[in-house]
């Protein structure tokens, strides 16, 4: 008989303290072992998890209002600007803005080692920081400018709104020219010197949930040490099957996820300001999203292992920057983490950007909050677009009127 | 005389060259490599204590001959609570001292390594590589 569970049946066997939880790592061996219908009897929740730079994230804040009143034209926290260009006292902070006097790479390489991800790493440790603002002044809001020094404790909302994370699988970044170069894949040694990939592979959220059976609008996760929300799909959400020029599948990539979530109950070690020389500063998010075993399908989801996913080698000395499609070929995750890969045939050393300790960590933290009766399971409000709808990446083109 | 511990950069166009041997035949120098590494590009590290009367001398001609020299008052080290294992160091660092140890994926660092060429101090995108002096 096909297994079916509800994700009221998971939630009250949470609450009963019977629920069966186990990272996506953990799953693989029970389904090597038992089989998917075994595993799909004895498990509810597999948990997933990543820690890993995403740059579309920041957060939305409300400073609460001063004697008299400001309406905030432009803001500043510790000389990073916040767009200010909503109501009166509300501001969003994006993690990869710059002071404005950053050299950036005009010293090439920058190393842009404070902006916006760092701020918010600064408000979550707690730490004050300095907040100025100008205005041009009005009736209703007659002062002009202000300096002071806000903690996270003393503002109103802080709200984690971050438009695309999570992304379901990433480049394996390579340098085919003879100079060394500086990228958000980090620095790529010339003539093939290194690899970079970034993904937490088999325990990814999104490749755990390839075709988007079960993360939806709505879905509670583990965001940046506390509890969040997938609030929508993110934005380049493009999910696809990987296919060669041959026809051969790679599996899933594509797929991303806007995500929020209240900042006051988030941790500074989930949420960690990065720096990337040469290219700019950023946020790295930990996120961990739980996947209700509702039946089989998804089961057989949730088992995949590195053997099974694939990360295409893209040239980012000259490919990337100049959109060339097509890539130099795919890798495996499981070839990834033995820190050696071939490429053009030649051995290439390869190292990850995404933490994958961090990652088991998080979807370890997640089945311990599950396990013990504190984080139950949100059925998605409306599902996301998967493969099938086929969702083609428009580019823009630069033309005149 | 107290020797000086100091590190020695050769460039990939005179790493092949039979410099650090001049040191002892024609300055007198008494030399100790501490560590040496050649990395893929070529490039040449040496970590030595020298002593001796012609030092300065001898250091004068290191640099005659291309040969970066820089004191070794400063130890590399990893702040433990700011890494977060990601691993992108591990490629860039020249002698393998930080590395991925499989299959656990944790980034470690073997000091006994490190060069001190600190590249790792720009690289690490959550700057958790230090130098002390």
């Amino acid at each position: 008989m096909a297994i079916e569970k509800t994700y009221a049946e998971i939630n009250e066997k949470i609450r009963s303290g019977e629920v069966v939880v186990l990272t996506a790592e953990e799953v693989i061996s029970l389904v090597e072992e038992k089989g998917i219908s075994e595993a799909a009897r004895q498990v509810d929740v597999v948990t997933t998890g990543t820690f890993s730079p995403m740059c579309s994230s920041g957060v939305f804040l409300n400073f609460g209002h001063t004697k008299p009143r400001i309406r905030m034209q432009k803001v500043w926290l510790n000389g990073v600007p916040a767009y200010s260009g909503i109501a009166a006292v509300d501001a969003y902070l994006g993690a990869t803005e710059l002071p404005e006097d950053d050299p950036c790479n005009s010293n090439y390489p920058g190393e842009f080692r404070y902006g916006g991800g760092h701020v918010i790493q600064d408000l979550l440790a707690r730490k004050p920081v300095k907040l100025e603002a100008a205005s041009y002044g009005t009736d209703c809001y007659p002062r002009k400018e202000l300096e002071t020094y806000i903690t996270l404790d003393d503002i109103n909302e802080a709200m984690l709104f971050n438009p695309r994370n999570a992304y379901q699988n990433y480049n394996c970044a390579v340098n085919l020219s003879s100079k060394t170069i500086h990228t958000y894949m980090g620095l790529l040694k010339p003539n093939l010197g290194n690899a970079h990939y970034c993904s937490a592979g088999q325990l990814s959220p999104l490749l755990n949930d390839p075709y988007f059976l079960t993360i939806g609008l709505g879905t509670r996760i583990f965001l940046g040490g506390g509890v969040g929300y997938v609030a929508w799909n993110g934005t380049q959400h493009f999910p696809c099957i990987q296919k060669d020029a041959e026809g051969n599948i790679f599996g899933p990539a594509g797929g991303t996820l806007t995500v929020l979530g209240d900042l006051k109950q988030m941790k500074p070690n989930w949420l960690v300001g990065t720096s990337f020389l040469g290219y700019g500063a950023t946020l790295t998010v930990g996120i961990g999203v739980p996947i209700p075993i509702l039946n089989e399908e998804v089961m057989r989801c949730v088992s995949v292992t590195d053997r099974d996913l694939y990360a295409p080698i893209v040239d980012y000395s000259e490919a990337y920057g100049q959109r060339i499609p097509g890539n130099l070929g795919y890798v495996s995750y499981a070839e990834l983490k033995t820190g050696k890969i071939a490429v053009n045939g030649k051995e290439v050393p390869a190292a990850p950007l995404s933490s994958y300790p961090k990652a088991r960590e998080i979807a370890g933290l997640l089945k311990d909050w599950i396990q013990k009766g504190d984080f139950f399971l949100a059925e998605p409000a409306r599902m996301l677009p998967s493969y099938k709808d086929e969702i083609v990446a428009k580019t823009l083109e630069i033309k005149g009127i | 005389m107290a020797s000086k511990k100091i590190i020695l950069r050769f460039g990939k166009d005179i790493s092949d060259k039979p410099i650090i041997f001049h040191l002892a035949r024609d300055y007198n120098l008494v030399f100790n490599i501490i560590k040496a590494n050649v990395n893929p590009n070529k490039e040449g590290t040496v970590v030595m204590e020298l002593t001796g009367e012609k030092y300065d001398e001898g250091l004068d001609f290191l640099k005659s001959q291309g040969v970066r020299v820089q004191p070794l008052a400063e130890e590399v080290f990893r702040n433990r609570v700011k890494c977060t294992s990601c691993g992108a160091c591990t490629t860039i660092c020249p002698t393998g001292a930080l590395y991925l140890e499989r299959p656990s994926m944790e980034v470690m660092f073997d000091s006994d390594n490190c060069v001190l060429c600190q590249i790792c101090l720009k690289v690490c995108p959550v700057k958790a590589m230090e130098v002390r002096f």
